[in-house]
């Protein structure tokens, strides 16, 4: 059984979101995610200063077995990411929720509106595969 | 539901996450695919490859009857035990698979094909060995385990008794010998030394918990695709198939020409793709870049493209390694080809196999993989 943390929300595409008191947001991808990936080897992360659409591309997660593309669950302007994981990939599978995240957004509207999905909802969806 | 092998029950109860290869359920790995590998390269892993097809054949002909089948010649195995690698070709040379076959005895000798060619095989094998009236086996009966790595044969053989772990330690590479109820042989499929042991399948259950708590690590599909291929080993299906020959898919040294009065299916076929040079020919590449080669990636040379057959990230170099076919005028040692990999043009370099073996890197890893331009 996956991991799926009843403070966080997520999207459909497997990411999840953090919401700082700062009004930024936190977002990486979710242990159902990670383990589905399989060990991971390469992780891009994008430039400081991108504006992204709300379920445009913004990272690229490589594991032993494919590439996969992340998608931003709102859209903002990416105010940090997780430099680290250039050396430790391996932090998305270990900590998926802690060490393993990806980027700092700054949302541009209401979250509310991003339509994000609850621990539940997503655990449900999460099983279905 | 898939096929299962006498181990599904237990790879399930230790956590494996199971996916369909070639029609069988199958472990791809047990939580870490890399923590895997590197216990294959640095001490001792265990793999179930029961679903691979072990074959019996028995005649008075039979070594006639091998020497007419096989592109390699069996009558290079002289002493009982012995093995030999080689390709299964059609007339015009295509490869039909890739097999082991041991030297049993004057009549017997046994062949391991791949389990995703299994039919073909089977079907192929029968309709040639009525005419030299060699019977045709297959020993479903049998499980098969793979214990690789620096510390396999001597952890396997801590399970014999003392006069049957001297004489599987004593075995030279690429000898197998009938322990009792078990087969053990010096082969393998990971670059590393160790055993294959084909058993009754009631007793590998008890066989593989055995070897888990002596500390060897059970091993999924996964690891045993990166480590064959930092060993530059081919897969059937990827590397090779029906419309590649030996000599394009980097097996002509699996070819045994000599001597030259001996008739083997394909013979004609290769002789003239001899004669007539060129083609393609398989090179082993290291990507320069920090990305990862797949297979059917594009492969960009002076002389045309190619293709990678085989792609992974390489846990011992921490780099991608591919094998790739592109035309023979561009396959040189040293040489740059550029590699489409998502969209962009990589720089790869053309490295002698294989990448590694008995955990050693072999290849000049030239700095910290970040591309010169």
């Amino acid at each position: 059984m996956s991991n799926v943390p009843a403070d966080l929300k997520y999207a459909r595409s497997h990411e999840w979101v953090r919401e700082h008191s700062d009004g930024t947001v936190e977002v990486g991808i979710s242990d159902h995610a990670q383990h589905a990936l399989g060990d991971l080897v390469f992780v891009e992360v994008p430039a400081v200063g991108r504006t992204l659409q709300q379920g445009e591309a913004f990272a690229v997660v490589e594991s032993v077995k494919a590439a996969s593309d992340v998608y931003a669950p709102v859209a903002g302007t990416v105010v940090a990411v997780n430099e680290a994981l250039g050396k430790t990939p391996e932090a998305i599978n270990q900590d998926p929720y802690g060490a393993g995240w990806i980027m700092r957004l700054k949302p541009a509207g209401a979250l509310a509106a991003a339509e994000l999905l609850n621990a539940d909802t997503y655990t449900t969806l999460a099983d279905a595969g | 539901m898939g096929l299962r092998t006498p181990l599904y029950g237990l790879h399930v109860a230790l956590g494996a996450h199971m996916v369909d290869f070639g029609g069988w359920d199958m472990p791809v790995n047990y939580g870490s695919q890399i923590e895997e590998h590197h216990a294959v390269r640095r001490a001792a892993g265990v793999f179930d490859v029961s679903h691979m097809c072990v074959i019996d054949l028995h005649g008075a002909r039979v070594r006639e009857f091998l020497r007419s089948l096989l592109a390699n010649d069996v009558a290079r195995l002289t002493q009982p035990g012995k093995a030999l690698y080689s390709c299964m070709l059609r007339e015009d040379a295509g490869i039909i698979d890739d097999l082991i076959v041991y030297f049993q005895g004057p009549r017997w000798y046994r062949v391991i094909v791949n389990a995703g060619t299994r039919e073909k095989d089977l079907a192929w094998i029968r309709a040639r060995a009525a005419a030299f009236e060699v019977e045709v086996h297959e020993r479903r009966e049998l499980a098969m385990l793979a214990v690789q790595g620096p510390e396999a044969r001597a952890r396997l053989a801590s399970l014999l008794t003392p006069p049957d772990a001297a004489a599987a330690l004593a075995q030279g590479l690429f000898f197998g010998t009938q322990l009792g109820e078990w087969f053990v042989a010096r082969t393998g499929y990971t670059g590393e030394d160790g055993f294959e042991v084909m058993l009754p399948a009631e007793g590998a259950v008890e066989l593989w918990n055995r070897l888990n708590e002596l500390g060897v690590q059970s091993c999924g599909l996964g690891a045993r695709d990166t480590l064959r291929l930092e060993a530059a080993m081919n897969l059937y299906g990827s590397d090779m198939d029906e419309t590649t020959q030996p000599l394009e898919s980097g097996l002509a040294w699996t070819v045994a020409f000599d001597p030259a009065d001996r008739s083997f299916i394909g013979r004609a076929a290769l002789e003239a793709a001899r004669i007539a040079g060129g083609g393609q020919r398989q090179v082993a590449l290291l990507l320069e870049d920090r990305a990862v080669m797949r297979s059917h990636q594009r492969v960009v040379t002076s002389a045309g493209d190619g293709s990678i057959t085989s792609g992974t990230f390489s846990p011992t170099l921490a780099r991608s390694i591919a094998l790739a076919r592109m035309p023979a005028a561009a396959a040189v040692v040293g040489s740059t080809v550029q590699v489409e990999v998502r969209g962009k043009l990589l720089a790869a370099r053309v490295v002698r196999p294989p990448f590694a073996r008995h955990g050693r890197v072999l290849v000049e890893l030239q700095g910290d993989g970040n591309s010169a331009t």
